[in-house]
């Protein structure tokens, strides 16, 4: 259907000079011949004025059809690609996306999408046109006059050539333009985002300086471009006059000798005129080609990725009975290309519902990483983790998500109102649910104190909310999927020890009869768990209950106290460090609240 | 339980009511896209960025007008050759040959004008563009920071990029309008000149032309736009998809966010094609009227032509000319929305420019220079907004190399006060003196010089870790950035990071933790190598290891410097020679720990309350402490 539509156009436009040329020869032969008949000619120009008429007609018709259907192929391809491509980002597994940049998966699902589709409507239906057209305008024009058709097609190579050979310079120079300007970019933004720190150290001059030197180097590339692109085209443009020139000059000359009647001579001169876009666009399609190639190498590549992590081709929903989590023997590195680092070794540890696992160690410990195990974030490379029993690994993903709800350090908001980034994990809930969750989460006051309530836009173009509030709602959300295991990833860091106590006490319920796992950097977050693992280097140096630690007086204990004391400038002011608070701050803030 | 992939299967709207679920933004645009068409403000000021390139405009001009020439010559000349050299039964072979050498130089002249117009066009936009945002850049650096807190740094981006473009386009298509213009005139008087019968027949199509253009632009335009909008948004939607995958993931929303972002696909799709419909009508709609006047040609003109009232030649030139009618049209009827929108694009860039730069320095402003490090506030009264004034008739004196602390609930004024000293705003009333000098009195640059300030966000640039620890400092030598990293305890992880210094942080320092990357920055303010450390809740935000680095590194840091110091943990307050409390915008204490610890005033009742740090503290209770109220604290 689109290929006939195309052909019909291009035999439309290939008719409207051949028209032309044959009125203007029927006019000439009138005149020539004194006997001819003035009724008969002027019949004849009717007809021909008629047919030229629906030609052109028909040729709009067609081309619309033409390009319109071509479109709509593309379109469709392209609305398939997406589909693929976004189900595939979200069923990548964590270690890829840590691998890859976001602006290179955002450049492959805009642009290299845009180029394939692109290649449908343009390239394969236009390369047909183009070929109908300038293949049957060579044949007419041949058959007519071999040596006035080849003069008149003397400017296709040259332009077509020069179409080629510049785009593909432009090419190359378009991306090198892009690279600096996203250098500009990204220099402009870092310093508008960071005025405070440029005004903190009087840096205006250095950062104009630094934008001066990348502005004047886009600049240079944009420049250049410019001159490519204007040599070219004037070129082609002249080359086609030059074209003109010839075929006036020799075929003037062939009308003056008899060999071609005037209108022969016309219809070259229209022919040329329609012949002009298509061969610059010639140019187009063979570069159409090429990026083509690329984008979809590129594109595929990712389609065809297999996420690390997925079904076992026989697994079963998760059953839950007990409730128990056990890490048994659990090993985890990455690997990649900067080789095997071990996060975890011989991580071994039971949690039972009502039972509180407090997780602590120092910075890069593997604390996190641990969290992201469960749900299968990652997959061990030693030892296992079961649930009642069942290898995680065994078990279907979605299932096993929907148990274990992580409470992530940095929550992602998306883009829309507090309720439904509070309800992300289940969209369909009600909204006395959604309620509970955020009272208990203590964040319900602050939304209801809001503009909108819960309606009030988050995100990266609504209400900024500050850490501890992110925090909160990240809880909320895990609450929202009432998880059977309840993981706290260093959530509560940016909320004050206070409201920390008042969240703890809303979830007593939920948490005496679930197994939940705290880790935190900050003790007094996790003392009262029932069994707290010190963890360093990926490996479990100390365990057993607060007290237990702090009898032991080994790195929790010496950790303890760099918190709980005020600072090494304690050791100067021992006298002071006597009436030194000595219990936990949230151990106070317990006693506040229930006073 | 219905799991997410129930219900999707069962239809996003299928279960009883919709769900609490989008992907990617929903907001609408709010930039206004479309202005008036002229503006004289803006045309006024956008004048003022061309005068530099005034000589070169010019040549463009007469370029345009000499490519429309050469333009319009072209069928003349072969017109004249169809007319004069080869009339029949009246060749003329020499003459032919004249003209085709003449139409050859008007090729070569045609040529020549093309590059012109193009090259100077094209660069003259592009160094305007260039030169707006650069001039935009610059202000920016310089205006108040009230004016960079409430405007958003998105909203500003999309000022210095898509805005300077908009008016880069204007400028482009200006001068080509001018061409197209003369270009119409031109053809139309040729054809009236020629034939008026013919040429007004012929004619006839414009206006038909013109009047569908009109109907047909504003709902195309809308069609356009919506193309353009749905497809911001479906990528809006897989950006976020991808940024936020973790979560995704985490919540289960696979299957959810795969059909919604489905709906924003055929939403696209729906609006992309209808787009295409909207360009694509107008192919056959020209053509049509292509058609119409090229029927009239023949006809008519063949009859005039066989009443011997018209020459062939001038029929080829109608015919020549009838296709060139409507590149120029549709180019002048899309310059109206293009100057629309660059009138709405130059009124929000001129916005920027105009907002005045409130702390400028004196004329005769002087360079400090190694000075003491003293800082003294004299009454000094300031606030963001008229009557509200956060810092009231404040005075006090800090003597080089004494740490003062600065102690107060939230909305006190600490962190107004540290802005003030380095003259981030002008004060209401009173003077704020550094090394014996007004502020006002000094350039920013060498106060800038003076102080160095580590924030409480630590806030990194993309390059290497070397290159942050010396900022602005660029002569800085690498063993001045060591010694400072060890100085804060950075070495270590650095040197555990694969390149060492050289390690390339990615945006905001995303490579590091907060705690790090609160190291580095306290690293940079050790090689600005100032006078007086301002430390605004440094050490806020990061984990108990990397404070007890920070802890360690203090006494160091503040060695032979005066330090002004907002913190919570009490043991950095604790440690200052000299502690202020301030409240509301006033100091009501001042002494070191052990005398306001006997004064029993705010400071020692919230110290009393036994808290690691200030900011743990419940507001009730800092409530109940501000109005004294013992029965509530204890």
């Amino acid at each position: 259907m689109a290929i006939s539509t195309t052909i019909i156009a291009a035999v439309f436009m290939l008719l409207i000079p051949q028209l032309l040329g044959g009125a203007i020869n029927d006019a000439v032969d009138f005149l020539d011949d004194a006997n001819a008949d003035r009724d008969d000619v002027r019949r004849e120009l009717l007809i021909t004025g008629l047919l030229l008429f629906g030609a052109s007609v028909a040729r709009g018709v067609f081309t619309m059809a033409h390009n319109y259907m071509g479109e709509s192929i593309g379109q469709h391809i392209g609305y398939e690609l997406r589909m693929a491509f976004y189900r595939k980002m979200q069923r990548m597994s964590y270690s890829y996306h840590n691998h890859v940049h976001t602006g290179d998966l955002m450049t492959r699902g805009m642009l290299d999408i845009e180029g394939v589709r692109l290649f449908v409507n343009t390239a394969l239906l236009r390369t047909l046109l183009l070929a109908i057209l300038i293949g049957g305008g060579t044949f007419l024009m041949i058959r007519t006059d071999v040596v006035l058709g080849l003069i008149s097609l003397s400017f296709v190579p040259f332009v077509a050539w020069r179409a080629i050979t510049a785009r593909l310079k432009l090419r190359f120079g378009w991306r090198t333009l892009q690279e600096r300007l996203s250098i500009l970019t990204r220099v402009m933004d870092e310093n508008l985002a960071g005025i405070r720190v440029v005004r903190a150290f009087a840096g205006q001059d250095y950062e104009m300086r630094k934008f001066n030197r990348v502005s004047d180097q886009a600049q240079a590339m944009a420049n250049e471009l410019i001159g490519i692109r204007v040599r070219n085209t004037t070129f082609m443009t002249f080359a086609f006059f030059t074209a003109v020139v010839a075929v006036l000059w020799v075929g003037g000359l062939k009308v003056i000798d008899g060999e071609i009647k005037a209108g022969t001579l016309t219809q070259f001169l229209a022919f040329m005129f329609i012949l002009q876009m298509p061969v610059r666009q010639l140019g187009m399609m063979v570069n159409g080609f090429a990026r083509t190639q690329t984008s979809g190498t590129r594109l595929f590549e990712i389609l065809d990725l297999d996420p690390v992590i997925k079904d076992k081709p026989d697994a079963k929903p998760i059953a839950i009975n007990e409730g128990v989590l056990r890490f048994e023997h659990v090993d985890f590195s990455f690997m990649d290309e900067f080789g095997d680092e071990r996060i975890l070794r011989d991580v071994s540890f039971e949690a039972r519902p009502g039972h509180t696992i407090g997780i602590v160690g120092p910075p890069g410990s593997g604390k996190s990483t641990l969290a992201h195990l469960v749900p299968r974030f990652y997959d061990v490379t030693g030892g296992r983790i079961t649930i009642d029993g069942q290898d995680i690994r065994d078990v279907q993903l979605e299932s096993l998500r929907h148990v274990v709800g992580v409470v992530q350090q940095d929550t992602f908001m998306f883009t829309s109102s507090i309720e439904n980034n509070v309800a992300y994990g289940d969209p369909w809930a009600e909204t006395e649910t959604i309620h509970r969750a955020t009272t208990q989460a203590q964040l319900h006051d602050w939304v209801r104190r809001l503009p909108r309530d819960y309606q009030t836009l988050v995100g990266e173009r609504g209400v900024s909310l500050s850490g501890g509030q992110r925090q909160r709602l990240s809880i909320a959300r895990s609450l929202m999927l009432k998880p059977k295991f309840i993981i706290f990833d260093d959530s509560t860091a940016a909320i004050d020890a206070a409201t920390e106590q008042r969240i703890r006490a809303a979830l007593k319920e939920i948490t005496n009869e679930r197994a939940v796992i705290i880790i935190s950097h900050r003790l007094s977050s996790l003392m009262h768990a029932n069994e707290i693992l010190f963890i360093e280097k990926g490996e479990i140096l100390e365990r057993g209950s607060h007290e237990e630690l702090i009898a032991l007086g080994g790195h929790y204990h010496d950790l303890y106290e760099l918190q709980i004391r005020p600072g090494d400038d304690a050791v100067e002011h021992l006298g002071s460090a006597a009436d030194a608070p000595t219990s936990s701050g949230s151990d106070e803030a317990e006693d506040a609240d229930g006073n | 339980m219905a799991t997410n992939a129930d219900n999707v299967q069962q239809g996003l709207r299928g279960a009883n009511r919709p769900p609490h679920a989008v992907v990617g933004s929903q907001v609408e645009r709010d930039e206004e896209m479309f202005g008036k068409a002229f503006n004289g403000h803006v045309v006024k000021r956008f004048g003022g960025f061309l005068t530099p390139y005034r000589t070169l405009l010019i040549v463009a001009i007469f370029a345009v007008l000499g490519f429309t020439g050469t333009q319009l010559a072209i069928p003349i000349v072969i017109q004249s050759a169809f007319d004069n050299a080869l009339e029949l039964n009246n060749f003329d072979r020499d003459l032919l040959v004249q003209l085709s050498i003449v139409l050859a130089a008007v090729v070569a002249l045609n040529y020549l004008f093309n590059f012109l117009q193009e090259i100077i066009v094209g660069r003259v936009a592009e160094r305007v563009l260039f030169d707006l945002r650069r001039a935009m850049y610059a202000h920016l650096q310089r205006v108040s920071l009230s004016f960079m807190d409430r405007t958003e740094v998105g909203r500003l981006m999309s000022r210095l990029q898509g805005d300077v473009a908009a008016l880069q386009e204007f400028l482009e298509t200006s001068v080509f309008a001018i061409g197209d213009f003369v270009l119409i005139t031109g053809i139309t008087i040729v054809l009236i000149a020629y034939d008026w019968r013919l040429g007004l027949l012929t004619l006839t199509v414009v206006p038909a032309l013109l009047l569908i253009r009109i109907i047909w632009l504003p709902r195309a335009r809308r069609a356009f736009l919506g193309a353009r909008e749905s497809s911001s948004r479906m990528n809006g939607a897989l950006a976020e998809g991808i940024n936020g995958v973790r979560t995704v993931q985490g919540m289960s929303r696979e299957e959810v966010n795969a059909a919604l972002f489905e709906e924003k696909v055929d939403v696209n799709l729906k609006a992309q094609l209808k787009g295409t419909r909207y360009g694509q009508i107008m192919i056959p709609t020209i053509d049509t009227l292509t058609g119409i006047a090229m029927a009239i040609i023949i006809v008519v003109g063949g009859t005039f032509v066989l009443d011997r009232s018209l020459e062939i030649g001038v029929m080829v030139l109608f015919i020549l000319n009838v296709q060139r009618f409507f590149d120029p049209i549709r180019a002048l009827t899309m310059q109206y929305s293009i100057m629309q929108r660059a009138m709405a694009s130059g009124q929000r860039i001129f916005e920027v420019l105009d907002v005045p730069v409130e702390v400028e320095d004196k004329a005769d402003a002087i360079k400090l220079e190694k000075t003491d490090g003293s800082v003294e506030f004299r009454n000094v009264t300031f606030g963001y907004n008229r009557d509200q004034p956060v810092l009231q008739d404040v005075s006090f004196k800090v003597n080089p190399g004494e740490t003062v602390a600065l102690v107060g609930p939230t909305g006190s004024g600490k962190s107004t006060t540290m802005s003030l000293i380095h003259r981030f705003y002008d004060v209401w009333d009173g003077e704020v003196m550094v090394g014996g000098h007004n502020v006002k009195d000094c350039t920013q640059e060498s106060l800038g010089h003076e102080i160095a300030m580590v924030l409480q966000e630590p806030y990194l640039f993309s390059g290497t870790i070397l290159e942050n620890i010396k900022y602005r400092r660029e002569d800085a030598t690498r063993e001045e950035v060591v010694e400072a990293a060890r100085a804060v305890g950075a070495h270590e992880f650095i040197m555990k990071l694969p390149d060492g210094y050289e390690t390339e942080l990615e945006q905001r320092g995303g490579n590091l933790s907060l705690g790090q990357r609160q190291l580095i920055s306290f690293a940079r303010a050790i090689v600005a190598d100032a006078k007086i450390l301002v430390l605004d809740e440094a050490t806020a935000n990061i984990d108990s290891y990397t404070e007890m680095l920070i802890q360690q590194a203090l006494a160091r840091l503040l060695q032979n410097r005066t330090g002004m110091v907002i913190a919570h943990r009490l043991a950095t307050i604790r440690g200052a020679d000299r502690i202020i409390v301030l409240q509301d915008g006033k100091i009501i204490e001042e002494g070191n720990h052990d005398q306001l610890m006997a004064e029993g005033g705010l400071y020692s009742r919230l110290y009393s309350m036994n808290y690691a740090s200030f900011d743990d503290i419940p507001d009730e209770l800092i409530q109940a402490a501000i109005e004294g109220d013992e029965d509530k604290v204890t």
